[in-house]
């Protein structure tokens, strides 16, 4: 009998044996199945993976199709990035809270902007009130930026802002503070969000219209390909898609289309994909679900690499290298019991970890009832280094690789994501998609079947719906102090009086003439924001010519 | 046979989190009361004008953004100045407990944190509707 056969026989004889001890002792629950509602099987054995090439289907790290990890050596060569996501109240207090970071060991730096600063309002505006400084730092213009990063040194740090609408603005400032500090543009290293599709379906940031908002993307694009050549121009984001509810096949798939649209505007206005493709990044979400999270992130990186190749005919092997940034799933931790919530954000970041990811942001424990406090950022941040430090997860690539089960969910994964891209592709694409609100209906189902789920008990939280403890409210919440935005606004008063009004006017006015034309946005841009012209300043010229975004609602 | 319950689901301010707000607008929905969801970046005064002309018996404010302390009182005065102070005004969101003292003394009558039972909303809004 040949090893095969041998293999076939005792696995047959094993599923008579189990089926019948099943028969006597029944499986706890009726169904398994995965975060993402796939069934699990009672076991996947080598029969699972019969007819595959791994060649094919896996390759070596750092090559193609990148299954396995994007660099040969992964966190051999080097560890992830360490990127705690932060800010909030000023641009002093943000810059405390960054010095601090970096002195624990922190190796990037990850700017949450307030409220409105990411939908482009200046701080006295009548919709900032009672938001400035809430959610992340408010930043009103290029004075507010240089005090941000006062101290820190432009050419050793490597800075993500989450900012999408206004993205070219506050790269414009960066881009600025750089040069009064003496670091030139192609010294810089960082990454915009950018990602303007993902605010229209989940995270709601938006200002203009579609076609202009994907214009100044792709703007971007082509200023960075010539004067920051390493700077990553947009982070393709299913993170926000999974917390507003999608599943991780869902979050894989409706990243991968928005990826799609981007690349094809790029390549409508003249780009080489070539070009531009090497910079792009994503952003992922990590859930509790530790395999089938691995899964995702392996399926991701396979079904870009060929989209890129495939699709679109990109040469260069970076431009079919799927490289992403992670953070734990917001959605996931339970204002109940928090301190748990370190257990859950280890489990995710481990995940994280074991799929590849390129940079790190791990929620703190409090996070479900507040901004973090000191002490559990410092926690989340200890988090990542246990898992690079003492988990063993680190030191050889894509440690799961040849399990069974996961090399069956990469498998299963790639697939239903490839149904839903057929599906948008048959709409005419993620911008229509979106538009006729296919994928928020999509995601919202998610969401609902979800909740119904954990109110049944089919889906167990601990400490939610199982588990439960009576327990007083917890102490030590970061509160953001309400005199902060009269503060922010005295000063943005002080910078309209003191600063050469006849330079701003002449620059927004430059901006204006540009937007109208089809020239690149991000040089006016640029000219903007040296004379100290306001974000907001900057947004009215654009919202004057570019009309903003209406969205249909539905729920 | 029972009156109808209408509700509006409010997102007011810049806060752009609505996964909680459309889950709780699809739950009342589902146990059979009239909603209205107004979408995003509301402010106070577009939402009383909604609750005022749709004729609602409950708004149901939602906020993750740490703005509640400001928005929320705001829109229970406008509701008083427009004469539907008959309405029962309740929230939801990312709202540490120590603020809740404070909601409630401006007239909102219930505040919801996250992991809140979609019936228990449905159970609050059945006991607690002021019109009748």
């Amino acid at each position: 009998m040949s090893d095969s056969e041998e293999f076939k026989k005792a696995l047959a004889d094993w599923n008579v044996k189990n089926d019948k001890a099943a028969a006597k002792f029944p499986d706890r629950k009726a169904k398994f199945v995965t975060g993402s509602n796939a069934p699990v099987e009672r076991l996947y054995s080598p029969e699972d993976l019969e007819g595959r090439d791994y060649m094919a289907d896996l390759g070596l790290p750092g090559e193609y199709p990148y299954t396995r990890g994007v660099q040969g050596s992964m966190y051999r060569g080097r560890l992830w990035t360490m990127r705690q996501y932060a800010g909030f109240a000023s641009a002093e207090e943000s810059n405390a809270r960054y010095k601090y970071l970096l002195a624990q060991g922190q190796t990037g730096l990850s700017v949450a902007f307030d409220l409105p600063t990411q939908i482009g309002y200046d701080s006295d505006h009548a919709l900032a009130a009672g938001e400035i400084g809430k959610v992340g730092v408010a930043i009103d213009s290029l004075a507010d930026m240089e005090t941000l990063f006062g101290g820190i040194p432009l050419d050793k740090v490597s800075t993500s802002m989450t900012i999408n609408a206004p993205a070219a603005v506050l790269l414009a400032m960066y881009i600025a503070v750089a040069e009064k500090q003496g670091v030139s543009a192609e010294k810089l290293d960082g990454t915009i969000q950018n990602d303007i599709l993902k605010e229209y379906v989940a995270r709601g940031t938006y200002i203009f219209p579609p076609a202009p908002s994907m214009r100044l993307i792709t703007d971007i694009f082509a200023y960075c390909a010539k004067e920051v050549p390493n700077w990553n121009t947009i982070s393709i984001s299913g993170y926000h898609i999974r917390e507003a509810g999608a599943t991780a096949v869902q979050e894989v798939a409706f990243t991968l289309a928005d990826g799609i649209a981007y690349v094809e505007a790029a390549i409508k206005a003249g780009l080489d994909v070539d070009d531009f493709a090497p910079r792009l990044s994503f952003f992922f979400n990590a859930h509790n679900d530790l395999f089938e999270e691995v899964a995702k992130f392996r399926a991701a990186r396979r079904i870009w690499s060929k989209i890129m190749r495939e699709r679109f005919g990109a040469r260069n092997p970076k431009s079919c290298m799927l490289r992403f940034h992670t953070q734990t799933g917001g959605s996931t931790l339970t204002a109940q019991q928090p301190d748990n919530n370190i257990v859950r954000v280890a489990i995710q970041a481990l995940a994280a970890v074991l799929g590849g990811t390129q940079s790190l942001h791990t929620n703190s424990r409090d996070e479900a009832l507040a901004l973090p406090s000191e002490q559990s950022v410092r926690i989340a941040l200890r988090t990542q280094q246990i898992i690079a430090y003492e988990s063993g997860a680190a030191e050889t690539p894509d440690p799961l690789a040849g399990s069974y089960y996961v090399e069956s969910l990469t498998n299963s994964i790639e697939e239903r994501a490839l149904a839903y891209l057929k599906r948008i592709d048959d709409l005419g694409g993620a911008v229509k998609a979106i538009e006729q609100g296919y994928v928020q209906q999509e995601i919202q189902d998610s969401a609902y079947a979800w909740q119904m789920d954990v109110e049944k008990n089919e889906r167990i939280v601990v400490g939610l719906n199982k588990f439960q403890v009576a327990e007083a409210a917890p102490k030590g919440l970061l509160r953001v102090d309400p005199a902060v935005g009269e503060r922010q606004v005295a000063k943005l008063q002080r910078l309209r009086a003191s600063r050469d009004n006849g330079a701003v006017a002449a620059a927004l006015a430059a901006l204006k003439t540009a937007a109208l034309g089809d020239a690149n946005l991000m040089p006016p841009i640029l000219a903007a924001v040296k004379t100290y012209a306001t974000l907001g300043e900057i947004c009215d010229v654009l919202r004057g010519v570019f009309g903003e975004y209406r969205p249909s609602v539905m729920f | 046979m029972e009156r109808i319950i209408r509700v509006l689901v409010a997102k007011p301010g810049l806060d752009g989190h609505d996964r909680g707000a459309k889950v709780i607008a699809r739950a009342l929905r589902d146990a059979g009361m009239e909603v209205i969801y107004t979408g995003l970046r509301q402010t106070p005064e577009q939402i009383v004008q909604a609750a005022v002309q749709e004729d609602v018996d409950v708004v149901a404010l939602s906020i993750l953004s740490g703005a509640h302390n400001h928005l929320f009182p705001r829109v229970v005065e406008l509701l008083k100045e427009a004469g539907a102070d008959d309405v029962l005004v309740f929230g939801g969101g990312v709202i540490p407990e120590d603020d809740i003292p404070f909601l409630k003394s401006k007239g909102i009558a219930e505040v919801f944190g996250p992991g809140t039972p979609t019936q228990t909303t449905v159970d609050f809004i059945r006991a607690n509707l002021k019109r009748k």
